[in-house]
């Protein structure tokens, strides 16, 4: 096996101020070439595993390597030209068009003083027409649908040019065809030869799409491998706290035995309706 | 957009030309009136000893630190703006224009001012720099990153007590004492020497050029800490740096010509509605506009009421609050 991309060790992460590590002994290595899908519960440290891959965070505990080296300790620019970041959520104060959204990414290439040349412009565009996102270069970002939004923020994390790239929620609030559209998008990165990480709560796409995931429960790593070896019943349901059946797609085509994760509802929203029903007649 | 591109060699030079335009006009108005060809000759340094001493002693000075402070001030509340996320941000958010303002009165209520010119400008100074220390201190909390919320609310804090210790200053002033101080909180450039326009003008020449070479990290900014820092920013390095900048242009601003308000929301804010929110474009035309716009309410200030003086701060607001309700209906839209 190469070497991997990133790889922790024993990594442990506390905010400042808090009792709880918001990351715990977790062990894990992510390979070159492949999707990975960070997957896991609201709070159960996902987002903090991605900022702690991209050096954003220093771990408390153990370490992150990227490329063998520990990610905080690599130069912000040098890892910012190694790997793309699309954020959660980013509130845009002042309009911008999506093209000097875009041309953001360069800067790690061109720093403080210098002018865009003819080669950013040319990987600007070119970033804008990976995500099918050239019509929107001179659209207002705060114009821009939720989908389209993304697309272009995800064209900034390709202007940096990385080998690697870390989503983080990209399809939060997105509608069916866009977030659909989206993997599909990581896919074919990945197929392109990147290496992608994304952090997502869409369990039925992280089961056809990626190649590789890493299930988080409160900080600690709680099973990693191939989609189909993870996501089982039993596991989603303790990580979950929420019982869940995973079913096969019964297709057709290549959707045909794939794994559905598909949350039980059963007896529970029944007696929840008919508490509201009784409510509301009182 | 970028700044070397077709359109802002020739934007940056139509600003100045604008803002020499603008200088010569005021220089023009006044008691005596002067023609275009005397002030030109009188910059030179010739013509009779009347007209240039009117010209090179009293209105050049006073021309070019309105200027400069026009300047300063729509510097700093662009910084601030980028820096908070927030359109709405101006210089003295971190409570500058109270600190100055509670050192200056200090200054003239405790009658240290009788000790020469320079006192008021020096108690000024010294307040806002305090008042702005202060709201760090506040603010900061020992290894945690710098949160601009809560810097806002120290701002606000520190701010709310100089507004205090003003009025506790001004219960015990005699009426002289208590005029000066009111006038000063008006904002004035009468003051204007030479040695104010150095003192203001090369500590802004330096920050420009500062901010100029970090407009591509202050877009980012402005976009989100995180995204910054995923793209190379050194976060925690340039939002001091810029701090430290623009409070420093706010609190010299307000030493030199007490409190002028609203230039340093609208003059940002209509340059970006003109052109564009790249700071690569903002920071030279929001000087230049700034530093204009500031020149020109300035000579009316001088002369609408002539031969009375109106407060420049009062003018600004005149013309930024109907600015600033219809910024904020839009948003709100």
């Amino acid at each position: 096996m190469p070497e991997p991309v990133w790889q922790a060790r024993a990594a442990g992460f506390r905010y400042p101020g808090r009792e709880v590590e918001a990351i715990a002994d977790v062990d894990c290595a992510i390979a070159a070439g492949e999707l990975t899908g960070l997957l896991g519960p609201n709070g159960a440290g996902k987002s903090t595993f991605a900022r702690l891959l991209l050096g954003l965070g220093r771990p408390t505990r153990g370490q992150v390597l990227y490329r063998g080296r520990e990610a905080h300790a690599w130069p912000r620019e040098e890892m910012a030209r190694h790997v793309g970041f699309v954020p959660q959520g980013e509130e845009m104060a002042f309009p911008l068009r999506a093209r000097q959204i875009v041309a953001m990414g360069r800067y790690p290439h061109l720093g403080p003083w210098r002018a865009e040349g003819e080669e950013d412009r040319r990987i600007i565009a070119e970033a804008l027409g990976d995500v099918e996102g050239a019509e929107l270069e001179d659209r207002r970002f705060d114009s821009l649908s939720g989908g389209e939004r993304q697309r272009v923020r995800i064209a900034r994390a390709l202007a940096q040019q990385g080998s690697a790239l870390v989503l983080d929620e990209p399809s939060a609030g997105l509608d069916i065809r866009h977030e659909v559209e989206l993997f599909v998008l990581c896919s074919r990165l990945v197929a392109a030869g990147r290496t992608v990480v994304i952090v997502t709560h869409n369990l039925g796409l992280a089961a056809r799409l990626t190649d590789r995931v890493l299930l988080f429960d409160q900080g600690r790593l709680a099973a990693a491998g191939e989609p189909r070896d993870v996501l089982t019943e039993e596991s989603l349901s303790r990580v979950y706290g929420w019982p869940v059946d995973v079913v096969v797609h019964p297709g057709p085509g290549l959707d045909a035995g794939s794994p559905l994760v598909v949350p039980r509802i059963g007896r529970s929203v029944e007696r929840g309706q008919a508490e509201r029903r009784m409510t509301g007649a009182a | 957009m970028t700044p070397r591109g077709p359109a802002a060699l020739p934007l940056i030079i139509l600003l100045v030309l604008l803002l020499a335009a603008a200088g010569l006009l005021a220089i023009r108005i006044g008691a005596v009136s002067l023609d275009t060809r005397e002030i030109v000759e009188a910059i030179l340094g010739r013509g009779d000893d009347r007209t240039l001493a009117i010209v090179r002693g009293l209105r050049a000075p006073r021309v070019v630190l309105a200027a400069l402070c026009g300047g300063a001030l729509a510097l700093s509340g662009m910084t601030f703006q980028a820096l908070l996320r927030n359109p709405l941000a101006d210089p003295f958010i971190l409570g500058v224009s109270s600190g100055a303002a509670t050192g200056s009165v200090a200054a003239v209520v405790l009658h240290l001012d009788a000790r020469g010119p320079w006192v008021i400008p020096a108690a000024a100074f010294a307040g806002a720099v305090l008042a702005v220390v202060l709201g760090f201190r506040v603010a900061a909390v020992p290894g945690r990153l710098l949160d601009s919320r809560t810097l806002l609310l120290a701002g606000v804090i520190v701010g709310a007590f100089g507004n205090a210790a003003i009025l506790l200053f001004l219960t015990f002033a005699d009426v002289g004492s208590f005029r000066s101080a009111v006038f000063w909180m008006m904002g004035s450039l009468a003051g204007a020497t030479w040695r104010y326009t150095a003192l203001l003008g090369i500590p802004l020449a330096v920050s420009a050029t500062i901010l100029f070479g970090l407009a591509r990290s202050l877009n980012l900014l402005a976009v989100g800490e995180g995204t910054a820092a995923a793209l190379g920013v050194q976060v925690e390095r340039v939002k001091y740096l810029c701090y430290g900048i623009a409070a420093l242009l706010a609190a010299i601003a307000v030493a030199v010509s007490g409190v002028i308000g609203f230039v340093g929301l609208v003059i940002p804010h209509a340059v970006r509605l003109l052109w564009g929110s790249d700071h690569r474009l903002l920071v030279p035309c929001a000087t230049l506009l700034g530093a204009t716009f500031l020149v020109l309410v300035d000579a009316a200030a001088r002369s609408a009421a002539a031969p009375a003086e109106l407060p420049i701060g009062v003018i600004t607001a005149l013309v930024g609050v109907p600015f600033f309700i219809v910024l904020l209906r839009r948003r709100n839209a």
